[in-house]
């Protein structure tokens, strides 16, 4: 836990501090993400906690001791520090890098060696592969991957990053996010994260402050920031996508509509018709009695059809999983031209129901609520 | 990156021809008369020869490795130009002049010889020591920090290692230079191959000057070569090697 009391840097001879009064408490665990324009004073706030500038005045607490009563040298090894430019030292091996820290807090080789193995597996390098190279054998990813790991290498409790992924192509960056989230979500460290990318922000923090000429301007979850900006310099800092941008922020299950209006394949294709048409349902989800998603029929296909629904149902290829982002839902229902988008768990079972009108509705416009050709789509469940 | 340079090769061998060409041709002339009436002499001069170049070169790495050292810390930023440009001008003096300038103060003999060798090759080193340290990425200074080494550390596992290449650049520089210039410690009684050397020009005696001159060049090239070898050991293989 990182505990911020009225933090205030006033540089020498600065007219203004470079840190205003700033207030603010990390919670075991989470990841807390500075942001703001160039010169806000996020880097220097977060300098601050490992005392690498002097603090003017207030207070900062990292797990309930006062920084200020700590040795910097020893409060700096209890803190995993990584930066933009990555900074591995090109005279060591990785494993040399990695091994900085355990090596300055005397540990013995066999502990360091099997912890430097621990933590490339962590980051997804090959021990035997990379231990032995030298930074300059590295990508820019590979780099930042081992920056990473040394930064973790003494398991520290705290960890701060200083655009970490900032001087990484997109996709890898992406790719690089992600893995982290991942480490995150297993390791719970708190991590203060330095940024100046919106998108990056709202995708890391748990929670975002915002910074602008050293004060805090918001502080919040990612979709408050998002979704009720304070003030104008949070609205035209967020963007004016801001409301895509929340798309990245909830899942397909935050939006999608559940038990929606469906049939069975032994249903009676006439009765089936007789609905669809009083509902004025073009096309119909069909299932099997455990709730297994089989496909969809439409009218056409009804029309003058003695039997049972399962014989003439068709297949639905493209379903997605509840725990996607609705970005990548939208963007499938774009590109292959769909109204509706059926979310299944992994053995097939319906979950609920996207379509346009669901998710227009989540964030914040509105839309037919016809929802197209497909018609409503109703939480009645069965149709029959 | 170990790839065998053929051209290398070539070069070594055009030297060799070239050396026996010459040593043919100095014979001939009876050139090698003295070098091989006086062996003994030779190898004790070669030897008080080597002794002030390394005499000066350990003092002058020890003072300007440290002085460089402390002009990169930060309490000297302040000072740094001006001790750098004092230091240069200081440079511009003639190497004689500084012989001559030694001896006023502290008369004949060898301790005279070596200060003045000191003094002439403190700047090279002094210079590629601060050049050196601050051509290192400050990110990497900076993590450093940021992971809890203390300046020591920093200065000792980072900043040094790392500025390696350009520091032993410089002390080669020095040292290979010393070799020529520790050859006027003779005019100052400090003896050296300078006393062949001086005493072959002055009795317009070929055959001795080249038995003082030959090996000094040879123990410059010998030197410069050895450093090289000695910078591919201590250097990390993980730093690029600069042009």
């Amino acid at each position: 836990m990182i505990e911020l009391n009225r933090v205030t840097k006033i540089y020498p001879g600065a007219a203004q501090p470079a840190v205003d009064s700033v207030s603010l408490t990390v919670p075991q665990g989470e990841i807390c993400v500075f942001i703001g324009p160039s010169g806000c004073g996020k880097t220097t706030l977060m300098r601050l906690i490992n005392r690498l500038i002097p603090l003017t005045s207030g207070s900062i607490s990292v797990d309930g001791k006062d920084i200020m009563t700590l040795n910097p040298i020893e409060l700096r090894r209890q803190i995993g520090y990584v930066i933009q430019q990555v900074g591995l030292f090109p005279h060591m091996t990785v494993r040399d890098n990695i091994a900085t820290v355990p090596k300055l807090l005397g540990w013995t080789k066999a502990k360091i060696d099997e912890r430097v193995d621990e933590l490339l597996g962590l980051v997804n390098l090959d021990p035997r592969e990379f231990r032995d190279r030298y930074p300059r054998q590295l990508s820019g990813g590979q780099a930042q991957r081992i920056g990473v790991a040394r930064a973790m290498a003494a398991d520290p409790t705290t960890m701060l990053m200083d655009e970490p992924f900032g001087a990484i192509d997109p996709i890898n960056r992406e790719v690089l996010q992600d893995e982290f989230l991942r480490i995150q979500a297993k390791l719970k460290k708190t991590i203060i994260f330095v940024t100046h990318d919106i998108n990056e922000a709202i995708k890391m923090g748990q929670r975002v402050v915002l910074l602008q000429d050293g004060r805090l301007v918001q502080a919040g979850l990612p979709d408050e920031l998002l979704n009720r900006p304070a003030n104008e310099f949070v609205k035209s800092f967020v963007g004016s996508d801001r409301v895509l941008k929340r798309l990245n922020l909830l899942k397909v299950r935050d939006a999608m509509m559940l038990n929606p209006v469906h049939c069975l394949k032994g249903d009676l294709s006439e009765k089936v018709l007789e609905q669809m048409i009083k509902c004025d349902l073009a096309f119909l989800i069909v299932a099997d009695r455990d709730q297994k998603l089989l496909g969809y029929v439409n009218q056409y296909d009804l029309r003058g059809h003695k039997g049972m629904v399962g014989d003439v149902v068709r297949k639905l290829t493209l379903t997605v999983s509840p725990e996607r982002n609705l970005k990548e839902a939208l963007s499938q229902m774009l590109s292959y031209d769909l109204g509706i988008l059926v979310a299944v768990d992994e053995e097939g079972h319906i979950q609920g129901v996207l379509n346009s009108a669901t998710l227009f509705k989540l964030v914040g416009a509105t839309y037919d609520e016809r929802g197209g050709h497909w018609g409503r789509i109703t939480a009645s469940g069965r149709i029959l | 990156m170990k790839q065998k340079r053929p051209r290398g090769n070539y070069f070594t061998f055009a030297f060799i021809l070239l050396a026996f060409v010459l040593g043919v041709e100095a014979q001939r002339h009876g050139y090698l008369n003295f070098a091989r009436e006086n062996p003994g002499d030779i190898y004790r001069l070669l030897l008080q020869h080597l002794q002030l170049v390394f005499i000066s070169a350990t003092i002058a790495v020890a003072l300007g490795l440290s002085m460089g050292i402390v002009l990169t810390r930060g309490f000297m930023r302040r000072y740094r130009e001006t001790i750098l440009n004092l230091l240069g001008i200081c440079q511009t003096v003639p190497s004689l002049a500084v012989i001559a300038i030694a001896m006023t103060y502290l008369g004949i003999g060898r301790k005279t010889a070596i200060f003045a060798l000191v003094v002439y090759s403190l700047l090279p080193i002094i210079r590629s020591t601060v050049a050196g340290i601050f051509q290192v990425d400050p990110a990497l200074v900076d993590a450093g920090h940021g992971m809890g080494m203390t300046p020591r550390q920093v200065l000792f596992k980072v900043e040094i290692p790392n500025a390696m290449y350009i520091i032993l650049t410089g002390i080669r520089t020095a040292v290979v230079i010393n070799v020529g210039t520790a050859a006027m410690s003779f005019l100052v009684g400090g003896g050296g191959l300078g006393d062949l050397i001086f005493s072959g020009l002055a009795m317009v005696d070929a055959g001795l000057m080249l038995a003082g001159a030959v090996p000094t060049a040879c123990l410059a090239i010998i030197l410069n070569w050895s450093f090289e070898r000695l910078e591919n050991l201590i250097i990390s293989p993980g730093i690029p090697r600069g042009e």
